[in-house]
């Protein structure tokens, strides 16, 4: 199948082109901080993680995402989104190739990465990440693969692949429960011991990933000749309406466990990311951005008129993208490290050469899932959509 | 022919993973000595759990810090990059409000407020540095000294992460060109890999107590010993001044105990 | 064939670029490396001690084996102290016992490593003897 990526028109080799050079300057920025170090990036003493672990972050919710569609179309048979499924387990390839290759940007000796496999320490769970992960990138390479295979075809998938779809959805679950507890089981970080920083990164993840999709089906019908469906489309935009209030309810619980508790590690890195701390409050303006953005858009979701508006839909998606993405992929990292274990503050701001990385590597994801994307639409436009069961 | 192309590659594959696995678990060296074995110096210092007060009663001048860090600093190859960005430490001092967070109160005795703390890696008991490392490169030795492999670190920094102390130092850059006089002894650490205090691993298993205790040995502002031992200097000190510990709560369990005084200058 | 006009130099620049290695060194003549070990501490030695902790076969064909075995036994054992086959003990340092004798790092390590063209990063971390440093 893969020849149908070769073949495009001009429009589509323009955008190859454009990601590829994109990934290019990513690449010789890359090269500049393996010769240097990470120093090259703002990530200091204090705050020792910074753009990179938090786009890893971010896109391990994008990719879990997937399972919203897995687990309507397979476990309740929602046919609707039969056309669509596809396209959820590629955004989960393209999203989970990011995240490892944001891993691999942020350490600083990444010759050694096989030291993870070499000796393995079941105790860590950076550990277990590694193994989820890559599971989760097999098993949506595998699912997707095949199933698009057999629809090409016009022949139903072959029955071995069932399994593997199912164990798709614990997985799911899985690759974000694991990275939560990444920090949430760290002592002396307030913001990230919380018990509910795994449901938290499940909800913003089923807001942030299915908007996504949402552009993304919204963009597929505009450039080729199928149509992913408004019904599939509307049970999307619910999905995340429902994820993004929970999100927001949840972001509420930990404001009210930390203010009425009074504790002040628990509120430091609160009023740092919400008011300011100290005098220093670079994030204050796009934590509030993201509040107002994320509530606006829940407004325009809940409103049927204005959600069955897909103009006004694609807005209210892209808003609750940029909210999530400000939440966790900015403030969620950062704000943990701030104050640092002396009560002081410490201020974070990525290089441009750290920013260029990291934009290389959103142009690989993008690369890729433009790659399968071309891959599965084309398929769709040779069988009109249709599945055989 | 009986073998169809998809066939043929799948086969391929498998005998080429198969090849590369059964390369890697024979890894051991032909000829490799039989007969040669390892053991500890005869004079190696030994210990359950190796431990430290700092009796900030004895620090009183400038110098009583200085000598102390710069015996560590200078003996570790330690570089000074000038930019607390890149800020590479293993012994330092910050003020009471720091090192004891929470701890201090608006009418605290000016003496104390104003005092430098002298501040190390814990070697806590159930440090989470060791937890969370995906490679152990950072472990915990018998004798309770959380160490680190440089050679295994991956630079994940996750350590960092896990550590309540912040004693954990980063290379975010070649520490050569910012030593000043290399000790030829030791090495230094090379860019990409965590580093902090080893309560001086290389010393003690020579049979010599750490840089910085040996430092101050006149006051002995900073008294070394097994805390599993009831005989040893520091258990007789824990047991006659009453001493702190940072963040006890966080259940790491820290090894090195201050006794803050303060009370010398109310008079 | 299809496309003959382009598969065909294809081809020939794929395989003038896969035999690269051979044909830019051909011709070239490669010294077989020498490694020196007439450094101060070793003429020092008596003739009859003058030997390496093993034998120098295995330590031709296994010392990076032994380098690393001694840096996990040291670092993460403890164990500082090599017992050789033949009873004699050593320090287990890289720095400070195998530099010792050979101080020659240039003549001794650098020569088979870039013959080999192997790049053991031990002296990214393990300072050099001072003796090489220009």
């Amino acid at each position: 199948m893969l020849d149908k990526a070769l073949d495009g028109s001009k429009r589509y080799w323009t955008w190859i082109l454009f990601l590829l050079a994109v990934i290019g300057i990513g690449m010789a920025n890359y090269l500049k901080q393996f010769e240097y170090g990470l120093g090259v990036t703002g990530m200091s003493r204090d705050i020792s993680w910074g753009v990179y672990i938090a786009q890893f972050t971010y896109l391990v919710g994008v990719a879990a995402s997937a399972v919203m569609l897995i687990i309507p179309k397979y476990l309740h048979d929602y046919k609707t989104f039969g056309k669509i499924v596809i396209l959820g387990e590629f955004l989960a390839i393209s999203a989970v190739t990011m995240c490892l290759l944001f891993i691999v940007a942020d350490l600083g000796q990444p010759m050694r990465l096989m030291n993870v496999v070499l000796y393995p320490t079941p105790g860590s769970i950076l550990f277990w990440d590694m193994i989820v992960l890559n599971g989760y990138l097999f098993i949506n390479l595998l699912v997707g693969w095949t199933t698009l295979a057999a629809e090409r075809k016009q022949v139903p998938p072959p029955a071995w692949i069932k399994p593997f779809i199912y164990l798709s959805i614990p997985w799911a679950v899985s690759i974000h429960t694991v990275t939560a507890f990444l920090y949430a089981g760290l002592p002396g970080r307030h913001l990230w011991l919380t018990a509910i920083m795994a449901p938290r990164f499940l909800s913003s993840a089923f807001a942030s990933g299915p908007a996504l999709l949402i552009l993304l089906c919204l963009l597929v019908r505009k450039l080729s000749k199928f149509d992913p469906g408004k019904e599939a489309i509307q049970t999307l935009a619910k999905i995340v309406t429902y994820a993004m209030i929970i999100n927001i309810f949840f972001l509420a619980m930990e404001f009210f466990t930390a203010f009425y508790s009074n504790i002040p590690g628990h509120m430091a890195p609160l009023q740092y990311l919400f008011f300011g701390f100290h005098g220093h409050g670079n994030l204050v303006p796009f934590m509030w951005a993201s509040i107002i953005i994320g509530v606006t858009s829940v407004g325009l979701l809940i409103n049927p008129a204005t959600r069955q508006n897909e103009k006004i839909l694609a807005f209210a998606a892209a808003g609750i993208f940029i909210a999530t993405w400000i939440d966790k992929g900015i403030g969620l990292v950062i704000g943990g490290f701030i104050p640092n274990p002396f009560e002081k503050v410490t201020e974070y701001s990525a290089t441009g050469t750290e920013i260029s990385i990291a934009l290389g590597i959103w142009a690989i994801g993008a690369l890729v899932l433009t790659v399968l994307y071309k891959i599965a639409i084309s398929v769709k436009e040779e069988t009109g959509g249709e599945e055989v069961h | 022919m009986s073998m169809d192309r998809r066939d043929f590659l799948k086969i391929a594959g498998i005998t080429g993973l198969l090849g590369a696995g059964t390369a890697a678990l024979s890894g051991r060296m032909p000829g490799a000595l039989e007969a040669a074995s390892t053991s500890p110096n005869s004079n190696a210092l030994k210990a359950k759990q190796w431990a430290m007060v700092i009796d900030m009663r004895k620090f009183k001048t400038p110098d009583d810090y200085k000598k102390v860090i710069h015996a560590c600093h200078s003996i570790h190859n330690i570089p000074d990059f000038g930019n607390p960005k890149d800020e590479i430490k293993w012994i330092w001092t910050d003020t009471f409000e720091h090192t004891f967070v929470g701890q201090e109160h608006e009418h605290i005795s000016e003496a104390v407020k104003e005092k430098p703390f002298v501040l190390l890696c814990n070697h806590c008991e159930k440090p989470a540095c060791v937890r969370v490392c995906p490679t152990k490169a950072t472990f915990k030795r018998k004798d309770g000294i959380v160490m680190m492999d440089y050679h295994r670190c991956i630079g994940c920094r996750f350590c960092m992460a896990a550590c309540p102390f912040g004693a954990r130092s980063f290379n975010y850059r070649d520490p050569r060109p910012f030593i000043k006089d290399n000790n030829l002894k030791y090495p230094t650490r090379m860019k990409g890999v965590v580093e902090k205090c080893t309560f001086c691993v290389e010393r003690l298993d020579e049979g010599l107590m750490p840089a910085c205790v040996e430092a101050c040995k006149d006051t002995k502002a900073l008294v070394f010993g097994d805390l599993g031992d009831p005989a040893s200097e520091v258990r007789k000190v824990l047991r006659e001044n009453f001493t702190i510990r940072r963040k006890p709560e966080l259940g790491t369990s820290p090894s090195v105990y201050y006794i803050v005084g303060g009370g010398e200058n109310a008079g | 064939m299809y496309n003959s006009g382009k598969i065909i130099p294809g081809i020939i620049i794929f395989l003038a670029i896969v035999t690269f290695p051979f044909w830019s060194n051909a011709g070239k003549t490669n010294v077989k490396p020498e490694p020196k070990i007439d450094t101060p501490a070793i003429q020092q030695m008596p003739e009859g001690e003058r030997k390496c902790i093993e034998s120098k076969e295995f330590m031709k064909a296994g010392h990076m084996q032994m380098l690393n075995d001694w840096r996990d036994s040291v670092i993460r054992g403890g164990d500082r102290v090599f017992v050789s086959s033949t009873g004699k003990h050593y320090n287990m340092s890289l720095q400070n016992e195998c530099l010792r004798c050979h101080s020659n790092k240039k003549d001794f390590c650098d020569k088979c490593h870039k013959y080999l063209a192997v790049k053991p990063y031990c002296w990214d971390c393990h300072i050099e003897p001072k003796e090489n440093k220009s």
